[in-house]
């Protein structure tokens, strides 16, 4: 059962989003951000909305696999909605009872932050659910190389971010394997007060984390039996190259800014 | 004879704080092709042996000659490395992507091969070990046998002139055995690629060229199989066990069958049986 869980939430496809070098996706991503920031109305986020529709629309995804990553920050965007409507007081008087008061100018920027929350977390999302951990992994590190200059490790930290990523089910399976041989001998994982239950964690997570280490040192000896030195003269099998498709989405994303400034001056609301 | 590719002259490793040394005063030599099984009880040396082959570890005495090299450097211990080529026993802690084929790929690519190259050696490899089907797969959903055959074909795509395998058949089950030593046995003898298989499993060594077995860190014997199991004696005083046929028939001339010595595979014995009658 634990092998079957999916890793980060990669949703596999061979749309054009999912075809782009994930450097492009990455830096498309930051783009986007950005772009959520500069835009000062409504309109603006309106457009931004439809593009990563389109987006996503593209790609088969679900818009409810979209809607599930706001599931985490559902509090945080009520919380910031709610802080906004009560405490931003400027403008006409829409509601007054006892000492809450709801301005119009309150209202708009309480729902203006809600919406640029939800922007920000989707258009991630379409990040996360377009590329492969082990992608991302690639592209952040030849993105981070030239910061290597000031002795920045990107080699190292994707390597260690790939490795971590090949032994999350290895381990899973381990623990699986380490809770049945306890469960065996009496142990009991499921009831109890939380604390009596955190205490049964304990004979779970010993040998695993021994388990861990045991298998560190096994693989850094597998690793150097096969002249790892480093990332210094390393090439790779798949190099990431810019492709056609990468130029059109820089120019899609060009666009977007573009029209949101232009709406940010012109716009209506 | 061909020319020896290892050349152990009165090595000896001890282990940092260890009383006794791992492996004492072995002097051994491996020709270019040959297949040599390595036995021996637990901690006998074994595996310290493979470590010193692929200079993982280092000799703290004695010359150890692989592929014309002695490795006293850390650029020397690379250049070995590149030769000699290890599997080791559990397939999971020695692969190191998400992905079978870039795992195959990961020792080219610590070599700085062009990737074109890199491709074409790993499509080679895992044609090879009868993995091409599994290129994009997840290591995590293979079985034992095809991840030590994943680990065989990135040891193989590196083109060592040795493969040594440290016990890589312990830990699976008993088809995933036969594939992998099917394997080792095959590259051996097409590709001539030298091979050293420690082992606990007397039916592999039964089926190498020459049998060495270590105890206490020395040799204890060394043969062709036949020569080597032929002195059950012996090898049960080193706490090994001879094949099972060796077992049968002499259990066979003790009852009064006239069966020659040195009987080692199933299918000797039935031969011999079958002459009987």
């Amino acid at each position: 059962m634990l092998k079957n869980i999916t890793l980060g939430q990669y949703f596999p496809g061979d749309s054009l989003i999912h075809r782009l070098d994930p450097r492009t996706k990455l830096l498309a991503t930051i783009a986007l951000i950005a772009i959520v920031f500069v835009s000062k109305g409504f309109c603006g986020f309106l457009l931004i909305a439809a593009f990563i529709l389109a987006c996503a629309a593209s790609t088969g995804i679900h818009l409810k696999f979209l809607i599930k990553g706001l599931k985490p920050i559902f509090f945080i965007i009520v919380f910031t909605f709610v802080l906004n409507l009560f405490f931003q007081t400027g403008g006409e008087e829409l509601v007054h009872i006892w000492i809450i008061r709801i301005t119009d100018e309150g209202l708009r920027m309480a729902s203006f932050m809600a919406v640029r929350l939800i922007l920000l977390v989707v258009s991630s999302q379409l990040l996360t659910l377009t590329t492969s951990p082990i992608s991302l992994t690639d592209g952040l590190e030849t993105l981070f190389r030239p910061l290597q200059v000031i002795h920045f490790p990107a080699h190292e930290i994707a390597m260690m971010m790939s490795i971590a990523l090949r032994f999350i089910p290895t381990l899973m399976d381990e623990a699986d394997k380490i809770m049945k041989a306890q469960k065996a001998r009496g142990a009991n994982f499921e009831t109890g007060s939380v604390v009596a239950r955190a205490k049964a964690m304990v004979p779970l997570l010993v040998p695993l984390f021994v388990g861990a280490f045991r298998r560190a040192e096994e693989l850094a000896l597998a690793m150097d039996a096969r002249c790892y030195r480093g990332g210094a003269g390393r090439t790779r099998m798949k190099q990431l190259k810019y492709q056609t498709i990468d130029l059109l989405a820089a120019l899609a994303i060009a666009a977007l800014l573009a029209a949101v400034i232009l709406l940010n001056r012109f716009g209506p609301f | 004879m061909n020319k020896p590719i290892i050349e152990a002259r009165n090595v000896s490793f001890q282990y940092e704080g260890a009383q006794s040394p791992a492996v004492n005063d072995v002097s051994l030599s491996v020709a270019q092709g040959e297949f040599v099984a390595v036995l021996g009880r637990n901690g006998s040396g074994k595996s310290t042996f493979a470590k010193l082959l692929n200079a993982l570890q280092l000799p703290t005495s004695g010359e150890l000659i692989v592929n014309g090299i002695k490795a006293v450097t850390e650029d020397d211990c690379y250049e070995v490395r590149k030769s000699c080529g290890m599997v080791f026993q559990n397939p999971d802690n020695q692969i190191v992507t998400t992905i079978v084929e870039e795992d195959c790929a990961f020792g080219l690519e610590n070599l700085g091969t062009p990737p074109e190259e890199i491709r074409r050696r790993v499509d080679e490899a895992l044609e090879s070990v009868g993995m091409s089907d599994y290129a994009l797969a997840s290591p995590s959903m293979l079985s034992g046998g095809q991840k030590q055959r994943i680990a065989v074909a990135g040891v193989l795509a590196m083109r060592p002139k040795i493969i040594v395998f440290d016990e890589s058949t312990a830990m699976l089950d008993p088809i995933g055995r036969r594939d992998v030593f099917g394997i080792a046995r095959r590259l051996n003898l097409e590709e001539r690629i030298t091979v050293v298989w420690i082992t606990h499993f007397m039916e592999e060594a039964a089926l190498a060229d020459r049998v060495v077995v270590m105890d206490g860190g020395k040799i204890a014997l060394e043969g062709t199989p036949r020569e080597v199991f032929s002195r059950t004696e012996q090898v049960l005083e080193l706490g090994l066990d001879v094949p099972e046929m060796m077992k049968l028939s002499r259990q066979l001339r003790d009852k009064g069958l006239s069966l020659p010595e040195g009987l080692m595979t199933v299918e000797e014995m039935a031969v011999e049986l079958c002459r009987l009658k």
